[in-house]
């Protein structure tokens, strides 16, 4: 039976780095998922919500509801969004039994990309090679909202000429956090200057993620530094498609 | 201040959107308290025999830097104190609870000891008490005050000396309220002390130093033989308490 | 202590600035969670007493005043007596009372964080009455006319050179050219010092972890003995306590004691966890001939059947802060009042006001570790986006960013608009920033780009490219 999988792109992916979009669409194809893309989708609403804008979050909640009701699941190349769907929505509406039904169908089908693939789709290994040292962080919300760990390393065991070596402190948070990375500019300076520091120090030539919020800070910081290590989104280099774009904030 | 002690209780029943509680769920929660059921209790002690709990008692009080001397029998003790001083380089002199427990070790077999009963001085630099129970758990000692169990003991003196007996050991904490709950009907005593340990602090730089106010050794002398003479019924071998 | 918690700002850039700080907290950062995490390990049943915990927690708070009425009930019975305090200034003159009932000089202080919050030590200097605190980190920061930085660990700012700085300007009648290097040395002179202050004290304060209702009793969790000789050699024994502490029973309390100790510090138990029932009894050769419990509300029955109901489950552990990435950069000063890090960002707002407060809960990236240790299963990064739903409802938060949020809402609920948007704004990005691939200043975003990077976007939107691919291929 074919998984009917319409994909949440999310906001960043959209404006920054549509390769990751294609990228998660190349793997749940590969998978045996039918792929949709609905176009009333814009954002999930995070930054309404952790900014206590309840009433615009439900907005832009009820519009995702409505654009991806419809399908057998929905499936988010970040853990933040995923989780945004997966564990908020229902906290959205507590006190509309309507909305909050659909809010609790809507989540329990929805996904962060890589934690699919492995816990839904049963996929082991990946046909995909790409020759580094790399290292993994381990986005906030993936990991702690939605137990996203094991699968992404799991993955990317099977590709092929990729060594992986742990990040000390891959569970520490990177100072995005959406409005406090620019709301206390000092602060997330000193984290994500500290998780810089740990990436360095594994001599590893490239750090992957499965959220774009963390990578365009990591990267933006690394850049800063001058610092040569490439900042990649997770899902590229599972498809395969990591050499045939630039490492984000890399020139062209 | 009952004015401010119905404004509060007032305030929370409006919280609690009622009035006082009903006749019948304040039945309910008294019950609940005099039961006093146990929670889950970890299985650590809980699933050892007894000797396997009084090992697992030293070994978690070694761990946290307690001594334990283990003698077979009362008629060892008064020599453990003496070899334990003369080993910390300790005049052989001490404070000891003028517990009756304590009667039964024949201190006078061993004059050199200069023991005097009461509570802890300033000055005093080693005391000896009783203890009510060990807990296995964490290597705990559970300490009642008493007429006879200064809780200045405890505290004052720089080494502290318990004599405990292997029937004492007990699993859990649990085992030990029970125990509190037995000796004494009418509640508990003014002071129970769950010792863990000697005193210590991390308060500079995160790193631990024994003796910050309390005293700086804690030693166990350990009695394996399981009745001695001049004992209270309180106690049998293996223990008596539910849950086990 | 006046708040200086609107200043959160200032004071993280210069804490964030200050050397010996950033040393400190460098050695706290790995060590805390290091130690739970190995406490943990060991015990197999750590997640299902976490739960039993929180249960213990939740039924006491639905039953706050039949706990509270019975706890009383057996603390009279014992002999003491109930205080009960709706404010600060309640407490603070309840104590001063008792204190001048008995002629009392000087006062020995075990670390309570109540006390902390109600501004005792200023009152009762105001007062005529000495307050001397014994527990280490309390003593160090007394001398030094510092709050404490940390819940359970006072003086964990300092390196151990300060605190022999601080002990050679406070203890003049020792030999000057003594060697303090070490903490051993600092630590067997603070107890040498301390020492005859225990003995002369008329009364002793001490706080409370726990309140048994069972028995009328109440429990201090402590490693250095301090808060044990505060509270038996005195005349007079006062509890400084809030309402929230109560627990129905011993095994109640066995629990949540279990939870506590590998929490805050990795330790299997405290060295001395003491259960204090009323005085001394007839017969007793020491201890208190009089024993008072302060029990104070200052806004905690406010928070019952709130949103903010949870946070009373707190059993003051620091958890949250020896994890908290934000409290690992900034310490815990830059807070500005007596509860610093995750806990402080929620409850602080409560006893102070969002208006002083309100940097509190914003200045988180809810990345989650907090909720993930609390051994009771607070939700604390729900509880701090209420604060920031309720600032957003008061217009307290500021324009700048309102503005840009709802802005942001408005086009994302017109994904035609917002696609045309988006489109243009890649398209720019992408030209202006393409063939270096990144950003060095953005007008906007200072805040991002004064120390960062911006990465250039590829140039066209998903889905731009999507729609064309669409377009290229048969329908599905």
């Amino acid at each position: 039976m074919t998984r009917r999988v319409a994909l949440f792109v999310t906001c960043l992916v959209d404006l920054f780095r549509p390769v990751v979009g294609f990228a998660a669409i190349a793997l749940l194809e590969r998978a045996g998922c039918t792929v949709a893309v609905p176009r009333a989708q814009t954002c999930c609403g995070q930054p309404a919500y952790n900014s206590g804008d309840r009433p615009d979050a439900k907005a832009l909640a009820l519009q995702v509801i409505a654009a991806f009701e419809d399908y057998d699941y929905v499936v988010a190349p970040s853990g933040s969004c995923a989780g945004m769907i997966r564990v908020h929505y229902p906290e959205l509406f507590t006190d509309d039994a309507a909305a909050l039904e659909r809010a609790r169908r809507l989540a329990a089908r929805t996904y962060e990309l890589v934690s699919f693939l492995v816990d839904v789709c049963g996929v082991e290994a990946v046909e995909a090679r790409w020759g580094r040292r790399a290292t993994y962080h381990d986005a906030c919300s993936g990991l702690r909202e939605l137990g996203v760990k094991r699968q992404p390393r799991a993955l990317l065991d099977s590709v092929a000429g990729l060594q992986m070596t742990e990040l000390p402190g891959a569970e520490t948070c990177c100072g995005f956090g959406g409005t406090f990375c620019v709301k206390y500019p000092a602060i997330s300076d000193k984290m994500v200057s500290d998780k810089v520091a740990d990436i360095a120090a594994t001599d590893a030539d490239a750090v992957l993620a499965g959220d774009l919020g963390c990578l365009l800070n990591i990267a933006g910081k690394l850049s800063r530094l001058g610092c040569a290590i490439e900042a990649r989104h997770v899902a590229e280099v599972l498809a395969g498609m990591a050499d045939e774009i630039p490492a984000i904030g890399a020139p062209g | 201040m009952s004015e401010a002690r119905n404004a509060i209780l007032a305030r929370i029943r409006e919280a609690r959107g009622r009035g006082p509680l009903s006749a019948e769920t304040a039945r309910q929660l008294e019950e609940r308290v005099t039961a006093h059921r146990r929670n889950l209790v970890p299985r650590r002690a809980a699933a050892l025999d007894r000797a396997g709990q009084v090992d697992l008692f030293v070994a978690m009080a070694e761990e946290v830097q307690t001594s334990v001397a283990r003698v077979a029998s009362a008629a060892a003790v008064p020599e453990a104190v003496a070899r334990y001083l003369a080993s910390e380089n300790l005049p052989a002199e001490l404070v000891m609870a003028p517990d009756p427990t304590l009667d039964a070790y024949p201190w006078n077999e061993w004059p050199m000891l200069a023991i005097r009963r009461a509570a802890a001085a300033a000055g005093d630099a080693v005391s000896l008490t009783p203890c009510l129970a060990a807990i296995a758990e964490t290597g705990t000692l559970m300490l009642t005050s008493g007429p006879e169990r200064p809780t200045t003991l405890n505290f004052l003196p720089d080494t502290h000396i318990v004599v405990l007996r292997a029937a004492q050991v007990v699993a859990c904490y649990e085992d030990g309220w029970d125990l509190l709950r037995a000796a004494k009907a009418e509640g508990l005593p003014r002071t129970v002390n769950l010792i863990t340990g000697p005193s210590r602090t991390g308060d500079i730089e995160q790193r631990i130093q024994l003796g910050a106010h309390g005293p700086r050794r804690l030693h166990i002398i350990l009695v394996e033989e399981e009745r001695v003479a001049g004992d209270g019924e309180a106690e049998e071998p293996g223990g008596h308490l539910g849950g086990r | 202590m006046q708040p200086t918690s609107h200043l959160f700002r200032e004071n993280s850039r210069a804490e964030l600035a200050n050397g010996t700080l950033q040393a400190a907290l460098g050695m706290a950062k790995t060590g805390f969670p290091l130690r739970r995490q190995a406490a943990v390990a060991r015990l197999p049943e750590f997640e299902a007493l976490r739960e039993a915990g929180r249960a213990i927690k939740d039924h006491v708070l639905d039953n706050l005043d039949f706990y509270l009425e019975r706890y009383e009930r057996h603390v009279v019975a014992a002999g003491g007596q109930v205080h009960w305090a709706r404010t600060a200034e309640e407490a603070r003159d309840r104590i001063v009372e008792i204190c001048r009932s008995v002629g009392a000089k000087t006062v020995a202080k075990g670390k309570s964080m109540v006390a902390e919050e109600i501004a005792l030590n200023d009152h009762l200097e105001k007062n005529g009455i000495a307050p001397i605190e014994t527990d280490l980190g309390e003593y160090i920061i007394q001398l030094r006319h510092e709050p404490p930085s940390h819940i359970i660990a006072p003086a964990m700012h300092l390196l151990k050179g300060q605190v022999a700085d601080t002990f050679r300007a406070a203890h003049r009648d020792l030999d000057p050219a003594r060697p303090l290097d070490e903490p051993r040395t600092l630590c067997d002179e603070a107890r040498e010092v301390l020492r005859p202050r225990f003995l002369a004290a008329d009364v002793g304060i001490t706080g409370a972890n726990f309140l048994v209702a069972e028995t009328g009793s109440g429990i201090i969790v402590t490693n250095e003995g301090n808060g044990d000789l505060t509270q038996t050699l005195p005349r007079v024994h006062i509890v400084m306590t809030s309402i929230e502490k109560v627990v129905p029973t011993l095994e109640d309390a066995a629990t949540l004691l279990r939870l506590l100790a590998r929490s805050a510090t990795g330790q299997e138990f405290s060295s001395y966890t003491t259960i204090s029932t009323g005085p001394r009894r007839p017969g007793d050769r020491d201890g208190p001939e009089q024993y008072h419990v302060v029990l104070l509300d200052n806004g905690r029955s406010a928070m019952l059947g709130t949103e903010f109901q949870d946070m009373l489950r707190c059993i003051r552990c620091s958890a949250c802060m020896n994890h908290c990435p934000v409290y690992a950069a900034i310490g815990g000063h830059a807070y500005g009042w007596v509860y610093p890090g995750p806990m402080g960002a929620v409850l602080t707002p409560t006893l102070i006001g969002l208006a002083e407060a309100g940097h509190l809960p914003n200045a988180s990236t809810f990345c989650g570790r907090c909720e993930s240790v609390c051994p009771v299963k607070i939700p604390l990064p729900k509880m701090m986006r209420h604060w920031r739903e309720r600032e957003f409802a008061q217009r307290l938060s500021p324009p700048v960013y309102r503005g840009g949020l709802r802005l942001w809402g408005w086009v994302a609920r017109r994904p035609a608009l917002y696609r045309a948007m988006t489109g243009i704004t890649a398209r720019a990005m992408g030209l202006v920033g393409g063939r270096r691939g990144r950003f060095r200043s953005l007008p906007l975003a200072s805040g991002w780009s004064l120390v960062r990077d911006m990465p250039a976007p590829q140039g066209r939107t998903f889905h731009s490219l999507w729609a064309e691919r669409q377009k290229r291929r048969p329908a599905p």
